[in-house]
C-alpha cells in the first residue's frame, strides 16, 4: 500500500508533461511552411514556364510496314559497312563472340550484346556483298549469312552472292536495294548506277564529292523514283524534334548565332585508322578504289586512311561538318547559306595528308539574320558543344537538350526579375526516353540536366539511331507512292552544297556565294 | 543513468536538427512529383557501384527506391522531431545514411559527376550524421522531450529519468 502512491502519481500526466510532449509540435509546422513555400516556388516555375509551351515528342516509333523481304545489296562491308550491317541485324560470328566474353566481366557489354539481339528484325535479306579488299568481302559474306545473330560455330544462312564489282552487284536481279558505304569519291558513282538501275539506295554522307555531280545525282534520283536516305542518321535523334518544336515556339527568341563544333583528340578520329596485316597489292582492288580519283601509285595508307587526303575525301568539311549541318538543316531549316567562309590548316597531323586538321567556317544566312560557325579540330577534345543562340534563351544540345535563359532577355525579363529564372541557368532539359521535357526546379536537377551524358551513355539503353535511320529508309520502299525519308535526296543536296562551299572558300581563300536563282557555287 | 539538463538539452537539440533535416529532405521528394533516385544511383562509386546502377535500370526497384527515400526520410524526420519510436527511427536513420554512404563513399581516387560540397577522406558528414544517430539510438531523449513521456507514462517511467 505504500508503494501505490508513487506509482499512482507516475501515471498521472502532469501539464509539464503534456508541455514537454508536444513541444516540439510547433517544429513539424515550421517545416510545414517551409515545404509548402518550396512547393509553390516549384509550382510557380512549373506553371508559368510549361503553360507558354508546348513541346511535341513524337510518341513512340512507327511500326514497321509489312510486306516481302528485301533483298540488300551492300557495297563497301569495312569499317562503316560492317556497322550499318549491324544495324540492319547481321554481326559477323566472331564479333558476338568478342560480345560474349566482353560480357562475362562487364555488364555494359551484356546489355550491348542483348541490346543488338533484341533489335527489331527488319525483314530483310543480304543477298549481295562487294568490297574491294578480300577480308572485308570475306567478313561482309559471313556477317551477311548470320541470320540467327550468334557466335561461331553456330548454324548460319545461306551467305550472299559476292561481286567483284559495283556494277555487277547493281546489275543483279536479286537486288532490290543498295547500301553504300564506300570512300567519298565513290558515293555519286555508285548511287547513280543503282539509281538508273532501280535500285533503292541508302548513301553514307555525305552525298558528293564534287560539286557537278552533286546535280547529277539529284537530277537521276528524281527521274528514277527510287527511294533515296543519306546516312546523317541523326535525323533520328528525339532530342533535335524536341528543339525544333521548342524553336518553332520562339522559346528562344530571335536567333542570330549558332556554334557547332568537333572536337577529336586521338588517331582514329583523326582517321589514322589502323592498316590490315591482309591488305596488299594481291588482296586490294587498287584501281578500282581509285576510280574517278587522280592515279597514284598502291598505297596502304591512302587505302585505308583515304580520308586524308582529297583525292577520295570531303574533308572536315564534307566528313564531320555535314552532321552538325544536317541536324541544324533539321532543326531549323536552314536549307544553303548565302556565303561561307573558311579557314584552317595541317597543325597537328603532319603526316602527309593535304586535308585540314584545323578547319573554321562562317556560313551566312542574310535572309534568316543568322551566322553559323562551324569549328574543328582534331588534336584537342575539349567540347564546345552545339549551341543555338537566342537573344532570351540559348539551346545546347546533345542527345539530350537543355535551355538556359539569357540575363538580358526581353521575354523572361519579368520572370528574371521576380526570381522564378536564373539567368545562365537552365530551365528546360529533355532527356531521350523520358517522353516529357521538364520544367527545372531543383538545385540537383539543374546540375544533372548540365551533364545529361550521365544518361545516355551510362543508362545503356539508348536506341541505335542508325537501326532506326536504315528503318525508316525500308519503311518508305516499302510503302511506296512517293514516300520520302527525312534525309531525301533534296536535303542531301543541301547538305552537300553547303559543305562544298566551305571547301571551295577554303581552297580558293575567299568568300564562297551561293546563287539560290541558278543554284551555283560562285 | 540520469542526463544533466545540459546533457538532455544537447541531446535533444541533436535529436531535432537531425529530425529537422530528414523531414525537409522527405518532404521536398513526396512533393516534387518528379523526383528520382535515379540520377544520383546512377552516380555511385565505389565497391557497391554496380549494386546502386542496377537498382537505378531496373523499374520496380527504382520506384521502390524513390517510395521508400521520400516517405521513409519523412516518417524518421517526423519521429525524431515529434519524439515518438525514435530508437526504432535511429535506426532506420542509419540504414539508410549507410545506403547513401556506400553509394557515394568518400573513399580517395572516387570521383562523383555529383559535386561534393567539401573535401573528405573516408569520413563525409553522411557518415557524421550516421554516427550522431547512434548517439541518438544509445541515448534516448523522447521521455523526457516528446510523444512518448505521454504516452509512456502510463506504461512504466523509465528509472533512467527521474523527475
Amino acid at each position: 500500500m505504500e508503494n501505490s502512491k508513487p506509482e499512482k502519481e507516475a501515471r498521472k500526466i502532469s501539464r509539464r508533461d503534456i508541455l514537454a510532449g508536444l513541444a516540439a509540435l510547433p517544429i513539424v509546422g515550421v517545416i510545414g511552411y517551409g515545404l509548402y513555400k518550396n512547393k509553390e516556388h516549384a509550382n510557380k516555375i512549373n506553371s508559368s514556364l510549361l503553360s507558354e509551351i508546348k513541346p511535341e515528342i513524337t510518341p513512340g516509333l512507327p511500326p514497321l510496314i509489312e510486306g516481302k523481304t528485301l533483298r540488300l545489296g551492300i557495297i563497301g562491308s569495312g569499317g562503316r559497312g560492317g556497322y550499318l550491317m549491324k544495324a540492319l541485324g547481321f554481326l559477323h560470328p566472331d564479333r558476338i563472340d568478342e560480345y560474349e566474353k566482353n560480357s562475362k566481366t562487364d555488364k555494359y557489354w551484356k546489355q550491348y550484346l542483348k541490346d543488338f539481339r533484341a533489335q527489331e528484325n527488319l525483314n530483310v535479306q543480304i543477298t549481295a556483298v562487294c568490297d574491294i579488299f578480300e577480308r572485308n568481302a570475306r567478313r561482309g559474306l559471313e556477317a551477311a549469312a548470320n541470320i540467327h545473330r550468334n557466335g561461331t560455330g553456330s548454324s548460319m544462312g545461306t551467305p550472299p552472292k559476292r561481286f567483284s564489282t559495283y556494277k555487277e552487284l547493281l546489275a543483279s536481279p536479286d537486288v532490290d536495294a543498295v547500301v553504300i558505304a564506300t570512300p567519298d569519291h565513290w558515293h555519286v558513282p555508285m548511287a547513280l548506277e543503282a539509281a538508273r538501275n532501280g535500285k533503292h539506295v541508302y548513301c553514307e554522307k555525305p552525298l558528293s564529292w564534287t560539286i557537278p555531280e552533286t546535280y547529277e545525282i539529284r537530277k537521276t534520283v528524281n527521274e528514277s523514283g527510287v527511294v533515296f536516305q543519306l546516312g546523317h542518321q541523326g535525323r533520328q535523334t528525339e532530342s533535335y524534334n524536341v528543339a525544333r518544336s521548342l524553336i518553332k515556339q520562339n522559346v528562344l527568341g530571335k536567333i542570330s548565332l549558332i556554334e557547332v563544333c568537333t572536337n577529336r583528340n586521338d588517331p582514329n578520329g583523326a582517321w589514322v585508322y589502323e592498316i590490315s596485316p591482309e591488305a596488299n597489292e594481291q588482296t586490294i582492288d587498287w584501281k578500282q578504289f581509285i576510280g574517278q580519283a587522280p592515279w597514284h601509285d598502291f598505297s596502304l595508307e591512302r587505302f585505308f586512311r583515304w580520308r586524308c587526303w582529297w583525292d577520295y575525301s570531303t574533308g572536315l568539311s564534307g566528313d564531320l561538318f555535314t552532321h552538325e549541318y544536317d541536324a541544324l538543316n533539321q532543326i531549323l531549316d536552314l536549307g544553303i547559306p548565302n556565303s561561307a567562309m573558311a579557314s584552317g590548316g595541317i597543325y597537328f597531323f603532319k603526316d602527309g595528308r593535304t586535308v585540314p586538321d584545323v578547319l573554321n567556317m562562317a556560313f551566312e544566312y542574310p535572309d534568316r539574320d543568322l551566322t553559323l560557325l562551324y569549328s574543328a579540330t582534331l588534336a584537342s577534345e575539349k567540347n564546345r558543344g552545339k549551341v543555338i543562340m537566342g537573344h532570351d534563351a540559348y539551346l545546347e544540345l546533345s542527345d539530350t537538350l537543355i535551355v538556359n535563359v539569357d540575363p538580358q532577355s526581353s521575354r523572361y525579363k519579368e520572370k528574371l526579375e521576380q526570381g522564378i529564372v536564373e539567368p545562365f541557368k537552365p530551365i528546360f532539359s529533355y532527356v531521350p526516353g523520358q517522353g516529357k521535357v521538364d520544367a527545372i526546379t531543383s538545385p540537383t536537377e539543374k546540375y544533372f540536366a548540365g551533364r545529361g551524358l550521365l544518361y545516355t551513355y551510362r543508362d545503356g539503353k539508348a536506341i541505335d539511331t542508325t537501326h532506326l535511320h536504315l528503318r525508316e529508309w525500308l519503311n518508305c520502299i516499302r510503302a511506296g507512292k512517293g514516300a520520302q525519308p527525312s534525309c531525301n535526296i533534296d536535303r542531301a543536296f543541301e547538305e552537300a552544297m553547303s559543305a562544298h562551299m566551305g571547301t571551295v572558300s577554303f581552297k580558293e581563300g575567299r568568300r564562297a556565294y551561293w546563287d539560290a536563282e541558278k543554284e551555283k557555287i560562285v | 543513468m540520469r542526463y544533466t539538463t545540459t546533457q538532455s538539452f544537447a541531446l535533444i537539440i541533436l535529436r531535432l536538427t537531425i529530425g529537422w533535416h530528414f523531414l525537409y529532405e522527405g518532404g521536398v521528394k513526396i512533393l516534387n512529383s518528379g523526383w528520382s533516385s535515379k540520377a544520383y544511383l546512377m552516380d555511385s562509386g565505389g565497391l557497391m557501384k554496380g549494386f546502386f546502377e542496377w537498382i537505378s535500370g531496373n523499374e520496380a526497384l527504382l520506384s521502390f527506391s524513390d517510395l521508400s527515400n521520400a516517405w521513409g526520410l519523412t516518417l524518421i524526420g517526423l519521429s525524431l522531431i515529434l519524439g515518438l519510436f525514435t530508437r526504432v527511427s535511429s535506426i532506420a536513420g542509419m540504414a539508410i545514411l549507410l545506403l547513401y554512404y556506400l553509394s557515394h563513399p568518400a573513399f580517395p581516387g572516387i570521383e562523383y559527376l555529383f559535386p561534393s560540397d567539401g573535401s573528405y577522406f573516408i569520413i563525409n558528414k553522411t557518415l557524421v550524421e550516421f554516427f550522431a544517430l547512434l548517439v541518438l539510438c544509445v541515448f534516448p531523449t523522447s521521455q523526457i522531450f516528446g510523444l512518448e513521456r505521454i504516452f509512456c507514462k502510463n506504461k512504466q517511467r523509465n528509472p533512467s529519468y527521474g523527475k
